[in-house]
């Protein structure tokens, strides 16, 4: 899709290529400056090729993650047990697509328009986050995942507020600022649970049971194995690796556990004196790569809700698009509109 | 590419009353009217704006980053525009 | 104005907006395009938020939604209708949102138990009249296809429109000319939206009972099975 921000980028490509006085190396001697500055990288400065293609894999697969994690939580939007809960749920699941637009908005000012990235997730092209591929069998569940995933995206999430690309830095700070209820809500709801008859106190352990050890996979594979860290955290995509950032999320939650009156399901979880952190048992990465290569129990699911909904819309996107056709005056020139920017 | 591409859409919005409106981030939408809906609905769901503008993203003509140095340095060694290129006696106010 | 009358009321108006607000929110995840996701989602919030106002003044919320039965719930057939396509969900906002927004501005005005719930409400329902307005022109005057689609669904619906307009005991509001204004008001948009004003019924013999007397369609049972059946599994349990 030919957008504003797709074209311009492509004309400071060429420009930048093409240009006598300014060559390729000075584009990249200015962009690497610009990051060891820890300077933003704006849509319009010329950046790496591959620098481009990180982001918008990146950024594609967290909109990815951000919609089609709006499923396993509406699961339950039906079923909410109070009112007041169903409302925060709702709140929550449309915070959900809301992300979702503000980050598709983002990789959009690298060039790469919404239906191109969403018609790669509708094919299997990219991805989102394997944790969605996890049913929600009860009502705790719901608290399981404000609490745990959110926890963990949070914990994922807080350092790409200062990321070197300015538009990813600035969709997740807003994400993170309206995110921070997300999580409380959850952790208030399996208190809740927690603290209820015995039989709301076991559906939330049984919750944290399940969804524990695939939060912490959330941080991804451990660094020695991970394909794309190295080159993320030199480009200041990343800032810490994935194993730091899950000993973090580990550190937070082990208090937070007891505070539930919940245990966390890992015998080898205790706190080390000499490190400084908690150490725990070794996570089972085959089960990692089964459920990303697509087998988990949602994987197809999933997708083919997604792309119901799609091909479901179409003929309600063709309309809207037919009638502003039909009715919209051709946009007037920028010059006689321009000035009311100031 | 088919015509369900809607077009993109830059969202401004005044968060109060007295100040300017700023950039929000952008969106997509059959038309204008649907877009400033749209922009309500996603951009002040938390009551962030008295005000929303939208502006096909096609329509703004941008400065383009290899003219940066033309643009803005000359600006740059001009201090006799700020105030703190001034020196006044200690003592003297309202100045 | 007794104390059960203004309740009366209280579950006619506050069952409609929950059951719209759950309806609506079935679609979550299902919307046509993300930016509707976000606009479903608002509507559905604000409907519920008018909803625990109002089952409040009736009793306990929670209460009156997990614990009734089918009979006992006091909202219009309308807005227990499944979603449908898109121009269902559209047309029945149109048809809904008119009569609550005509409705809640004439409550604002009064000096009833329901002005201050409705002042803050009839805000809320204007943004949805023109939601559904908008939605309504787009779709009628769209695509071939679109505009089958919405003629269908006004079809389907019309025959629900006639409850709105009988009197409820406790509603200070003249029934007959909110209709008047209502038809006004609908049939205006629909010729806009080229859509032809349907000609059928909207009301009759198998509106017997009713809504709001506890006789509902055959999908809103189902739709109450599933919101009360986790609330109803634990008796006594807070959430």
């Amino acid at each position: 899709m030919a957008t504003a921000a797709a074209q311009q980028t492509a004309g400071a490509q060429a420009h930048g290529a093409g240009d006598g006085t300014a060559g390729p190396a000075a584009y990249e001697r200015a962009f690497d400056a610009a990051v060891a500055a820890d300077e933003r990288i704006e849509p319009r400065d010329w950046m790496p090729d591959a620098y481009r293609a990180t982001l918008v894999r990146q950024i594609a697969q967290h909109a990815h993650s951000e919609i089609i994690g709006m499923q396993p939580e509406a699961n339950w939007i039906t079923r909410a047990p109070s009112l007041r809960r169903k409302a925060i749920l709702m709140a929550k699941v449309q915070d959900e697509a809301g992300h979702g637009l503000y980050l598709y908005s983002a990789a959009e000012t690298l060039g790469t328009g919404r239906d191109e990235l969403l018609d790669k997730l509708h094919t299997g092209r990219q991805k989102y986050s394997s944790i969605f591929n996890y049913p929600t069998l009860t009502w705790a569940d719901v608290g399981a995942i404000g609490w745990l995933v959110d926890g963990a995206a949070i914990t994922n999430q807080v350092p790409l507020c200062r990321c070197s690309y300015g538009p990813y830095a600035r969709a997740m700070v807003r994400i993170c600022k309206e995110e921070s209820f997300h999580q409380r809500q959850g952790y208030e709801l399996l208190l809740a649970l927690s603290r209820g008859t015995p039989q709301q106190h076991a559906m939330a352990q049984d919750a944290v049971d399940r969804w524990w050890w695939p939060s912490l996979m959330m941080f991804g594979p451990p660094d020695d194995e991970s394909a794309h860290s190295a080159q993320s955290m030199a480009w200041k995509i990343k800032r810490h690796s994935n194993d730091e950032l899950r000993q973090r999320f580990v550190d937070i939650c082990v208090p937070q556990a007891e505070s539930l009156g919940l245990t966390l399901p890992d015998a080898d979880l205790r706190w080390n004196e000499q490190r400084g952190h908690h150490d725990f048992g070794p996570i089972d990465w085959s089960e990692f790569w089964a459920v990303l290569k697509g087998n988990g129990l949602c994987n197809e699911q999933r997708i083919t809700q997604r792309r119901q909904a799609h091909d479901e819309g179409a003929w309600v996107r063709e309309a809207a698009a037919a009638y502003a056709a039909k009715h919209t005056a051709p946009a007037p020139h920028p010059q006689e509109t321009g000035a009311a920017l100031a | 590419m088919t015509n369900t591409d809607w077009p993109l859409w830059e969202v401004f919005v005044r968060s109060r009353r007295g100040l300017s409106h700023t950039h929000a981030g952008s969106l997509h939408a059959p038309d204008a009217e649907l877009a400033l809906r749209n922009a309500r609905d996603l951009y002040t769901r938390r009551g962030e704006g008295v005000s929303i503008w939208v502006v096909p993203s096609s329509a703004i003509t941008a400065s383009s980053p290899d003219e940066k140095d033309p643009f803005f340095e000359p600006a740059a060694d001009k201090p006799y525009r700020h105030p703190t290129f001034y020196e006044i006696p200690e003592g003297v106010k309202h100045l | 104005m007794t104390v059960a009358v203004a309740t009366t009321a209280a579950l006619a108006l506050g069952d409609d907006a929950l059951v719209l607000s759950h309806r609506l929110g079935e679609w979550a995840g299902h919307a046509p395009v993300l930016e509707e996701e976000v606009a479903l989602a608002n509507i559905a919030l604000d409907l519920l938020g008018q909803a625990r106002v109002l089952l409040s003044m009736a009793g306990d919320e929670d209460e009156l939604a997990y614990l009734r039965e089918e009979r006992a719930f006091r909202n219009l057939q309308l807005v227990e209708q499944p979603n449908g396509d898109f121009a269902h969900t559209v047309v029945r906002q149109l048809y809904f949102s008119t009569y609550q927004h005509l409705l809640h501005a004439r409550l604002a005005t009064g000096d009833g138990p329901f002005a201050p719930l409705a002042a803050k409400a009839v805000k809320e329902v204007a943004y949805h009249r023109d939601h559904a307005e908008q939605w309504t022109l787009r779709l009628g005057d769209g695509t071939d296809a679109s505009h089958e689609r919405m003629q269908r669904a006004c079809e389907a619906l019309w025959r629900f429109t006639g409850e709105m307009f009988r009197p409820v005991e406790g509603l200070d509001v003249d029934a007959r000319a909110l209709e008047t204004v209502w038809l006004e008001s609908v049939t205006g948009v629909l010729s806009r939206a080229t859509l032809t004003v349907p000609e059928g019924p909207r009301s009759g013999a198998w509106t017997a009972g009713a809504g709001r007397q506890g006789v509902h369609t055959e999908p809103f049972g189902r739709m109450l099975a599933e919101m009360q059946h986790l609330h109803r599994s634990h008796p006594g349990a807070s959430w």
